[in-house]
């Protein structure tokens, strides 16, 4: 940054005309210092999961060992969520919510409970803790997240734990000195393709310290690349190849199973 | 081992996916049934996605399929002719059936309708396949004589126009109820997700009273041109079609054909029919149990095809 701009900036934060930019500007000033062990997690044949390692350095001007929440997020996708009734003897789907945009993979890794570093308000404007992840729904003609205590809601992310792919880890933050935090993210074998985002908040006394963010892409290579690329850039011919394959297959047991 | 799949992105053991692929495989060469009704659902447990399911036995199937015809065709026990005219109203059917499939799921019941087509359509076919069965080998146990087929006692439906004569089935019966019975498979099988030979072989044995032997065998070449065209229907519409899991389960299902084919010859007709009845009254039975009892959990989450 030019000293020129600085100098306006500097002004502009005295005369608190920038309440907002000043914010981000001092946490990244701050400067939390993350790193992942891999940026990259690569898929291939023999995949079956992964863990990533996140590693964190705290500001200076932060007190030692403060609250860490870190919330990682796959790509957003539209689910439906269920609710089954009994009729006429059989259990079916009587209702249904829609959840337009929720994270197709979500892990939320803290040194603690969230619920014992700030506030409910606080940690809902900062989308900390597993239930304060935004989840926008459609109710009615509406969009919008509804209380956390809403059934459809609460079975979405049990649901959704049960799967394998939310996480909530309430110890899975450790610091190894008392400005260096780390944490494993788990990264299961049905991990859906895509960027993820990686954002770590931090907490002293109930307040938001700093934060940061990372991404992190899961992406198939090689032969599960080009097996996935072809299958959507060349239907046809991929279908038609398979189908021969398929013929060929079965042909060529037919041959060697030949007893006359 | 484990082995990633590449379009239902998601690891699964190798030896898991073979010895289902030879289970059905098995399965489908002795009955000549296409075996969707159970690789389908087994999959699903496994955790792929039902779409990539579905797409990726047909695969498995057209394989299986291909190689169980040569055998039947080298015996000379598929009648071409019955399998075309059946292939003719199957079509037709599948068509109907695929938007028939569209409005029910814009209603939001499709789940339901496709529980209770199972329940009743297996539950009524086992049932009844399993009592004709019984009967048969009760008549042998006590030495009579099988019932000899009466030329002129067939009923109504086969006495009605357009007569064909299909020699290799040693049949002379009018075309309509070979259409319908076509047409219904072809209906059925799109709606359902499965092939339709356990359908189709008992509808040919008891209504068409084809020889249980050739009703196997143009069950399979059905299923084989169905199912063919399945996959590049499948690749081209829903690009659901996992060509590794295919794979797998091709090469475990051929080899179990192979096997299914030949314990299916050296066995009495009527203790096929039997296996097969006490089968598919198994299956829509376990898909009773399941709408009836209570599931673990009442909610459930599926992807949003609609809003991707």
């Amino acid at each position: 940054m030019r000293p020129a701009h600085l100098i306006a900036l500097l002004g502009l934060l005295a005369l608190g005309l920038a309440p907002a930019a000043a914010q981000n500007e001092t946490a990244e000033r701050q400067g939390l210092v993350l790193s992942l062990s891999k940026a990259r997690v690569t898929i291939t044949s023999s995949f079956s999961g992964d863990s990533i390692v996140l590693f964190g350095v705290v500001p200076e001007d932060v007190v030692d060992a403060p609250d860490v929440v870190v919330s990682v997020r796959g790509p957003n996708q539209s689910f439906i969520t269920w609710k089954k009734e009994r009729r006429f003897g059989l259990w079916t789907n009587v209702e249904s919510r829609s959840f337009l945009a929720a994270p197709s993979y979500l892990a939320v890794l803290s040194n603690r409970p969230p619920a014992e570093m700030a506030d409910a308000e606080t940690l809902r404007q900062e989308q900390a803790g597993f239930t304060n992840n935004r989840l926008l729904q459609r109710v009615g003609t509406d969009y919008a997240d509804v209380v956390p205590g809403d059934p459809f809601r609460q079975a979405f992310l049990r649901v959704k734990q049960s799967q394998g792919l939310y996480f909530e880890r309430t110890d899975a933050v450790e610091f190894i000195a008392p400005h260096v935090f780390r944490t494993v993210i788990p990264i299961p074998g049905t991990a859906p393709i895509g960027v993820y985002e990686v954002q770590v908040k931090l907490f002293a006394k109930g307040e938001r310290v700093a934060s940061g963010r990372l991404a992190l892409e899961v992406a198939k290579i090689d032969f599960e690349q080009s097996v996935a690329t072809a299958a959507q850039d060349h239907a046809l011919l991929y279908g038609l190849a398979t189908m021969l394959g398929a013929l060929a297959v079965g042909f060529v047991a037919n041959v060697v199973f030949r007893r006359d | 081992m484990t082995i990633y799949l590449p379009i239902a992105e998601l690891p699964v053991n190798i030896f898991t996916l073979l010895a289902l692929g030879i289970a059905v495989g098995f399965i489908s060469g002795m009955f000549g049934v296409g075996g969707g009704f159970l690789m389908t659902p087994l999959l699903i447990f496994l955790g792929v996605a039902p779409a990539v399911a579905v797409a990726s036995v047909s695969t498995h199937m057209a394989a299986s399929s291909l190689s169980g015809t040569l055998n039947y065709l080298r015996r000379r026990l598929v009648d071409v002719q019955l399998g075309c005219v059946l292939l003719v109203g199957g079509l037709t059917g599948t068509l109907t059936g695929v938007i028939t499939f569209m409005l029910l799921r814009r209603f939001g019941q499709l789940d339901l309708f496709i529980a209770i087509s199972y329940i009743a359509l297996l539950g009524t076919i086992g049932t009844l396949m399993v009592i004709e069965s019984l009967r048969a080998l009760l008549r042998n146990w006590r030495g009579e004589p099988a019932r000899i087929r009466r030329p002129g006692a067939h009923p109504w439906f086969l006495r009605m126009p357009f007569k064909m004569r299909f020699r290799q089935s040693r049949i002379y019966v009018s075309i309509i109820p070979v259409l319908a019975i076509g047409f219904a498979i072809g209906f059925l099988g799109a709606l359902m997700g499965i092939g339709g030979g356990f359908l189709l072989v008992p509808a040919l044995i008891y209504l068409l009273r084809v020889p249980t032997l050739t009703s196997v065998a143009t069950s399979l070449m059905l299923t084989l041109v169905t199912m063919a065209a399945a996959i590049v229907m499948h690749a081209v519409l829903n690009q659901t079609v996992d060509a590794v899991l295919g794979l797998v389960l091709m090469v475990g299902g051929t080899i179990g054909a192979q096997f299914g084919a030949r314990a299916g010859q050296a066995m009495k007709a009527e203790n096929l029919r039997l296996l097969l009845g006490l089968l598919v009254l198994g299956v829509g039975l376990r898909v009773a149990i399941d709408q009836i009892r209570q599931p673990a959990d009442l909610y459930a989450v599926t992807l949003d095809e609609a809003n991707r």
